[in-house]
């Protein structure tokens, strides 16, 4: 082993990961670098449907305008629904899947390396297809959730539909296999002592979204199945002449969907449990009820899929039924509503950037939860559904929720990810405007709502008193792009010109900050032993942990006193002076991806009317991806 | 195999998991867990879409269509239970597949017998189950192909769509299951499988008895009750 020091603390630049330039992005299996690449991608992505909804505000500022057509204004909708949640949010929550979970429970890096490159190459050649059309007005049009009959070939010729069915098909199997990873990671890749009930919140929040991923996106994978055969070999599912049932879609969609909601928003609990802690100097309050709430949310999101559906009718019991469930789940969030507030009392606050996103999470949050609970009652549900009151909730939910968590996680980690600070006082600007912006978009729409003002409807005529709500929208929605690019400015110029960071950048308890910032490629030279929650704590301020217990990893011997087995790593090394074996970079899982996405574009052909075509190029990207997949697994991993 | 190429060349690095297991099991496992709710939503679509066709033929009763034609029921239950043991079979043949890698490692007998020779054979049960997993699909192509002839196809009604695609995405399983085990069985005959390969097996053994439970649930759900 080599004794000679390397410069601590080396520049992002500077350290030694493999060789740097395009072809090791495409190359790369390591966690670190493909959480980067989903970080990235997100973010433009992000910024795509940020585009999208600051047109559809630019419309809606004023009755009868006709900035856009109606038929683009679908579009609009749609693509804005099915980026935010599919482009934007959840890769944004897989970047820190990917970033954070090794780093968390100790591993030098996730179970299956290149099937994690395929993950991200998957999702970004997939989120390429879905959103291209839109260039060319011919994007999917149908709303996010897609409803057939109305997305059958009947009544929505033409591809736009066509991409939407099968740009999901595919962006599914990039989160069915980032989940099996990270499952395998998690159950498989702890360090010695790192029980489950010692985890990083993040990482048993991301672990309860693994499994929603898992037995959710099936349910929708199946529906679409139909739904392509249907509009693309004639089968009869969602044809109501030959008898079907119009509310299979719907059935199906939301069994999915509304788990979905659970994969878009415990990924930020998680981070805001990360945050909370670190900027309150202090542990987690009740951190087994946390993890118990988030199990309990996970469960009952399974049985809530009818709330989505209380307007068409499923009988008295049903509504009934869904109802209740639904006011269930409100409790399990509510606790950890109540969590994140007990850990802040009587702690030492720093209000932070990080800090301040994690407050209004809390507090926004909480406002998009009691919308929700007012939904959860058919009464009133009946008249709250398809207006602009529960675009307010969901905004609420995803935005004040997901996003701010998202934000708060971003500013957390930035230093452990580039080993540089954003900078606070760009921040706090990006934060408060950002804050004020979005109540301000999104607050006047519960009124317009209440007052009859439908979802999706690209103009409308003054005088039914939605115009002042509507202005006051479109002035949040521009202060929000305001705010976006104060946060654009400080995320590119921090990279290189932040302040440098150490390797615990906020004084945090958790094991990614006890490694070098940016971590080397192998994260650990010496993989740790855990005794307790607070790994670093224990080690720097055992005072905050000297309440919780103590044990070694065999379990036999408690320990009274403060077990330390952790140390601080801050010298780089490459993996070959430690002798640690690191997985090759290969560009196979890239390749296998292409395969994949083209082997679904090739079907586009049929309905242009050239099935040779189509078959053609399916039947080649089908072999291309076969063949690279025998060539994946037939070459050694490390 | 990649693990265990490391593991021989870099013995100072302990090959630690937490569980004890390889990583490639617990992955299978969640990938099986996944693909149980695949089935349901296909299953759950064939049950709720059953009896509601408004056109001919019918899984299980006589039909006569508007022009006056009387179609016979469809499913031939005779032959798929014939289908269905050759599939049952064949996971026994897996089961002797796995137990054969795995005690290769194991000292042979002074004087084999034929059976003990038999059943250590991993290349002969490999074989078996592919060909018994071809034999089903076989069946299937049979099945399918005179369910067209009687006048079902996807298009037809929703029985047809919905029960070709449950059967056929089944189908689809089972072919890439018989893709694996040639692969195995290739492997098999390149450079012989060894204990350390079990691992391999195993997982294929698992995905295998998986499409074959599901197939259980198939028979029971969509042939057997009426």
């Amino acid at each position: 082993m080599a004794t000679t020091a390397a410069p601590t603390f080396a520049p992002a630049s500077a350290a030694p990961s493999e060789s740097s330039g395009i072809w090791s992005w495409i190359t790369t299996v390591d966690h670190k670098r493909i959480g980067v690449l989903y970080l990235y991608t997100a973010l433009v992505f992000f910024a795509i449907g940020g585009v999208e909804a600051a047109l559809m505000r630019w419309q809606l500022a004023q009755p009868n305008s006709r900035h856009v057509t109606a038929e683009f204004y679908n579009q609009l909708f749609t693509m804005h629904g099915t980026t935010m949640v599919f482009l934007a949010i959840m890769p944004l929550s897989a970047a820190f899947f990917n970033f954070l979970i090794p780093l968390q429970i100790g591993a030098r890096d996730v179970a299956f390396p290149r099937l994690n490159a395929f993950s991200y190459w998957v999702y970004a050649f997939g989120g390429v297809f879905i959103t291209l059309p839109i260039l060319f007005s011919a994007a999917p049009n149908a709303g996010w959730f897609g409803y057939a009959p109305l997305t059958t070939i009947q009544f929505s010729g033409g591809l736009n539909i066509d991409f939407w069915v099968m740009g999901l098909q595919i962006l599914g199997i990039s989160s069915l296999a980032a989940a099996f990873n990270f499952i395998t990671t998690i159950i498989n890749m702890r360090a010695p002592g790192m029980t489950l009930m010692r985890m990083p919140i993040f990482t048993w929040m991301s672990f309860v979204v693994m499994f929603l991923l898992i037995l959710a996106f099936p349910a929708v994978t199946i529906a679409l199945v139909f739904l392509l055969f249907d509009r693309f070999f004639g089968t009869t599912f969602y044809s109501i002449a030959a008898g079907a049932d119009p509310l299979l879609w719907q059935h199906l969609f939301w069994v999915f969907g509304h788990p979905e909601v659970y994969i878009l928003i415990l990924p930020a609990f998680g981070l805001v449990s990360e945050i909370l802690p670190t900027y309150s100097r202090k542990p987690l309050f009740g951190y087994n009820v946390v993890i118990y709430s988030g199990i309990m949310i996970g469960v009952l999101g399974f049985g809530v899929w009818a709330h989505h559906m209380f307007a068409v009718g499923l009988g008295a019991v049903a509504d009934t039924v869904f109802s209740l469930m639904t006011m269930l789940i409100a409790i399990p969030t509510g606790v950890k509503i109540f969590n994140w507030i007990a850990t802040m009392w009587g702690g030492q606050i720093r209000f932070t950037t990080a800090m301040k996103f994690a407050i209004g999470l809390i507090a926004l949050f909480t406002i998009g939860g009691i919308s929700g609970v007012m939904h959860s009652s058919p009464p009133s549900d009946l008249q709250q559904t398809d207006t602009y009151f529960v675009v307010a909730h969901l905004h609420y939910v995803l935005y004040g929720g997901s996003i701010m968590g998202i934000f708060g996680g971003i500013y957390h980690y930035f230093p452990k990810i580039t080993g540089r600070y954003m900078s606070e006082k760009l921040g706090s600007w990006h934060f408060w405007i950002n804050f004020v912006a979005m109540n301000l978009t999104f607050f006047p729409m519960h009124f317009a709502g209440l007052l009859g003002m439908p979802r999706r409807i690209y103009s409308y005529d003054s005088g039914q008193g939605w115009d002042t709500f509507n202005m006051l929208s479109s002035i949040g929605a521009a202060l929000l792009v305001v705010s976006s690019v104060i946060f654009a400015v400080n995320f590119i110029r921090s990279r290189k010109r932040g302040a440098k960071a150490p390797n615990d950048a906020w004084g945090a308890g958790t094991l990614e900050w006890s490694i070098p910032s940016p971590p080397p490629d192998y994260n650990f030279a010496q993989i740790p032993v855990v005794t307790s929650r607070y790994p670093l704590w224990d080690l720097k301020s055992p005072e905050r942990t000297s309440g919780m217990a103590h044990s070694a990893p065999d379990e036999t011997t408690i320990t009274a006193s403060h077990a330390v087995p952790v140390h601080e790593e801050t010298q780089y090394k490459s993996a070959r002076e430690l002798g640690i074996p690191m997985p090759f970079p290969t560009a196979k899982p890239a390749v296998a991806s292409l395969a994949l996405v083209l082997a679904f574009s090739g079907l586009l052909f049929i309905h242009l009317g050239h099935v040779a075509v189509a078959i053609a190029i399916s039947l080649s990207s089908l072999a291309l991806f076969i063949g690279t997949l025998y060539a994946w697994l037939t070459s050694p991993l490390e | 195999m990649a693990t265990a190429v490391a593991h021989e060349s870099h013995e100072h690095v302990p090959h630690y998991t937490t569980t004890g297991l390889d990583h490639r099991k617990i992955g299978i496992w969640a990938f099986i867990g996944s693909e149980c709710m695949l089935f349901a939503a296909l299953i759950s679509t064939y049950l709720i879409y059953k009896g509601r066709s408004i056109t001919c033929p019918r899984p299980h009763e006589v039909c006569t269509a508007a022009d006056g034609r009387v179609f016979q029921p469809i499913l031939n239950i005779p032959v798929t239970s014939q289908s269905t043991f050759v599939l049952l079979m064949s996971s026994l043949a897996m089961v002797l597949a796995l137990a054969a890698v795995e005690n290769k490692g194991k000292p042979a007998p002074a004087n084999p017998t034929l059976g003990y020779r038999i059943l250590s054979s991993s290349k002969l049960w490999l074989g078996m189950t592919a060909l018994l997993g071809a034999t089903f699909l076989g069946y299937q192509a049979f099945e399918f192909t005179s369910f067209v002839n009687e006048g079902l196809t996807i298009h037809t009604n929703l029985f047809g769509s919905s029960f070709f695609t449950l059967t056929g995405t089944h189908g689809t399983h089972v072919t890439v299951g018989v893709l694996w085990l040639l692969t195995l069985l290739a492997i098999d005959f390149k450079r012989g499988l060894t204990p350390k390969d079990a691992i391999l097996v195993d997982i294929c053994a698992l995905y295998w008895h998986f499409v074959d439970v599901v197939w259980i649930a198939i028979f029971t759900l969509v042939y057997l009750i009426r």
